[in-house]
């Protein structure tokens, strides 16, 4: 029987890890250390429900409610002057607690601050667009959606972006191989000659690392090319070649006599 | 409705046969003038753009995921090929947000180096930028005048890494190598000569007939949208907004040397040429300054970190705990403490952040690309109904948009 893999992460490990190793933390601020985000989160403390809030690195970070986003990046666009949603996106935690981390990050160009908005949500959940506030979010949620699979509503256009439109499963999760899936290996054979190919060509392989050693077509050998299908062969092959009469320019090159610049002119 | 056909895409939202008068046409990807794999899916009334949906995805390479497979140090060379036309920008970005999350303090000889290379990039992607804008309007001359100079500044990257376009030519915690020798003088006899090149290409665009009518008045980007849209770099402040990352949020040295921050009250394509221009005299400006200031430093390149960042060379060659350490970092990669943070640093293209969020591992646990040319190229959806078919061309040369860092 095949050995037992647990598929919830298939990201690579490291070999090997310290047991005693105890990861140190980047240190977090508290806020009311800035006067700036102090005062924000003073006003969003009392029109939303903030479950944590510090500073790491100089940015605010503000824990909310899932509910509230559209609420609460609406109330920053208006009466906090963050004009800019710089970025968006997901973290996966599915094998942790089952739940996707959402971050905003945003920037105010007349405070010059940069806070980021989080919250978690369950992997079925859905999330209402804030692509009505914000036309940056338009793109980005479509691409947290193609990467991840985050459900949003409200979006006019909840398209994928970056893969094809008939593409299977979201790449960013932790659960996909980073060299694709079953259903990846077969798309390109599919799509170009159809499922019935599948037994004749057999399944794509996505290890961008992979050397072929009997390939000669796809992976010659320099000065040693051989006809297709061939086997390799040790014989030199003869590359240095001149046209007959020359090419435009130059009729008929002598190597010795060429020189080497030492500074372009 | 269309057929489904193996061989040719199926697009349940478009239909390509029209009762009215309206047109779609393909844009792309293949187009020499889409600057890489764009698609655009174009409504046209006569020659009048009604509806514009762009459509990207045809160099995903999955960075950010492979960003996950990767010890910090192995993805920096990946970075190279976000936008290939500045790679060290992209390395920056990617070595300052690592060290910003390590809180590393880096020697300054390596900041003076790493700035240099900044600016030089800037000055080879906005070289580039004209040259192909240019070409795609129809100025075959600049392309060539413009290529020449870019030519220049490249050999004086290949001088410095070996490499012309994928440079990785820093490092986290600083950078590999100091100046070689002769390169400043060099540097210096480049921008030296690069003003009056400068200088030379508005002689030829600026007052231009063909080029004002192509670019002026094409391509408005009003405040509200750029804002609304998240554009940043050239485009922002094409659109009025005076907002530059090294000036605001200075990183490196760039809070100690003296610059401009160009700015387009326009809001059209010719504002945004007549900025780029600018912001390269600008870049020499910087660089002048750097030169000055590299002469005074110490000699230490790299950070001192022995957790982090390996020891010099001759100490690993001589000391064996230096060796173990080197030898741990490489095979294991560091393991950065946990937590998480977004850098943005001023690419020429505009706000390239980078957001890592750390679990204490030696991979990163996410990372975000954050690339300014995705933003942009999600803007044609609003920029380019109302425009003539024409002047696509023109406003996306115009947008500096490079489809390795759209895709990633």
């Amino acid at each position: 029987m095949r050995k037992y893999t647990d598929k919830k992460n298939v990201q690579k490990k490291p070999y090997h890890t310290d047991r005693f190793w105890v990861a140190p933390q980047v240190s977090k601020e508290d806020v009311s250390s800035d006067e700036v985000f102090a005062s924000d989160l003073k006003e969003l403390q009392e029109n939303f429900n903030i479950k944590d809030a510090y500073i790491q690195r100089g940015q605010l970070v503000v824990y909310i409610n899932p509910g509230e986003n559209v609420e609460v990046l609406a109330f920053l666009k208006e009466k906090l002057k963050y004009n800019f949603l710089n970025e968006l996106s997901a973290i996966d935690w599915l094998e942790k607690s089952g739940e996707f981390e959402i971050f905003y990050q945003m920037l105010s160009t007349s405070k010059k601050k940069r806070l980021r908005i989080k919250f978690f949500i369950k992997e079925k959940d859905e999330i209402r667009t804030v692509s009505k506030l914000y036309n940056s979010a338009d793109w980005a949620e479509r691409e947290m959606y193609d990467m991840f699979g985050v459900i949003i509503t409200g979006h006019y256009y909840m398209k994928r972006i970056l893969m094809p439109e008939d593409w299977y499963g979201h790449p960013l999760r932790k659960t996909y191989p980073l060299h694709g899936d079953e259903e990846a290996s077969w798309y390109e054979i599919d799509k170009i000659f159809g499922k019935e190919y599948r037994d004749i060509i057999g399944p794509e392989n996505r290890d961008s690392s992979r050397v072929d050693e009997s390939d000669t077509y796809n992976f010659s050998r320099i000065h040693h090319e051989v006809p297709f299908g061939e086997k390799p062969s040790k014989e030199v092959t003869f590359t240095d070649y001149q046209e007959e009469g020359g090419v435009f320019l130059i009729k008929s090159l002598k190597k010795a006599d060429s020189k080497i610049l030492e500074e372009r002119p | 409705m269309q057929k489904v056909n193996r061989l040719q895409p199926f697009f349940e939202n478009l239909v390509f046969e029209r009762d009215d008068d309206r047109m779609i046409i393909n844009f792309g990807p293949q187009h020499p003038s889409s600057h890489g794999q764009l698609r655009l899916i174009l409504e046209l009334d006569g020659e009048l753009v009604t509806k514009a949906t762009p459509d990207v995805g045809y160099l995903h390479r999955g960075m950010e995921k492979m960003a996950e497979n990767m010890i910090y140090n192995e993805f920096l060379p990946t970075t190279d090929r976000m936008d290939y036309i500045a790679a060290t920008s992209n390395n920056y970005g990617f070595a300052h947000a690592v060290e910003t999350l390590l809180d590393l303090e880096i020697p300054r000889r390596a900041q003076t180096i790493r700035m240099m290379l900044l600016e030089l990039n800037r000055i080879i992607s906005h070289l580039f930028w004209l040259a192909t804008h240019a070409l795609d309007v129809g100025a075959m001359t600049i392309f060539l005048y413009a290529f020449r100079e870019r030519e220049y500044a490249m050999d004086l990257m290949e001088d410095y890494c070996g490499a012309r376009l994928t440079h990785s030519s820093v490092r986290i915690g600083g950078v590999p190598l100091d100046l070689p020798e002769n390169w400043i003088t060099k540097l210096s006899k480049f921008i030296d000569k690069l003003p009056s090149d400068i200088a030379d290409y508005e002689g030829l665009l600026d007052q231009n007939r063909i080029w004002k009518m192509r670019l002026e008045g094409v391509g408005v980007i009003t405040p509200e949208m750029a804002q609304s849209w998240g554009c940043s770099g050239p485009s922002l402040r094409g659109s009025g907004i005076e907002w530059d990352i090294r000036k605001e949020e200075p990183y490196e040295l760039y809070d100690e040397v003296d610059f401009d921050v160009p700015v387009s009250t326009t809001f059209d394509s010719y504002g945004r040429y007549k900025l780029h221009m600018e912001e390269m005299r600008q870049s020499i400006r910087i660089i002048r300054q750097v030169i000055a200031m590299y002469y005074k430093t110490e000699p230490a390149i790299m950070a001192h970190s022995p957790e982090y960042i390996s020891a010099p060379k001759e100490d690993i060659m001589t000391q064996n705990y230096s060796l173990m350490q080197h030898f741990v970092l490489v095979t294991q990669g560091m393991r950065p403490p946990v937590g998480e943070v977004y850098v943005p640093t001023e690419s020429p293209k505009g706000e390239l952040g980078f957001y890592i969020n750390s679990q204490g591992g030696a991979y990163p646990y996410r990372l975000k690309l954050r690339a300014p040319s995705f933003w942009h190229t999600s803007l044609l959806q609003e920029l380019l109904p109302g425009q003539y078919l024409a002047d696509v061309v023109t406003i996306i040369g115009n947008l500096n948009i490079v489809f390795g860092e759209i895709d990633r």
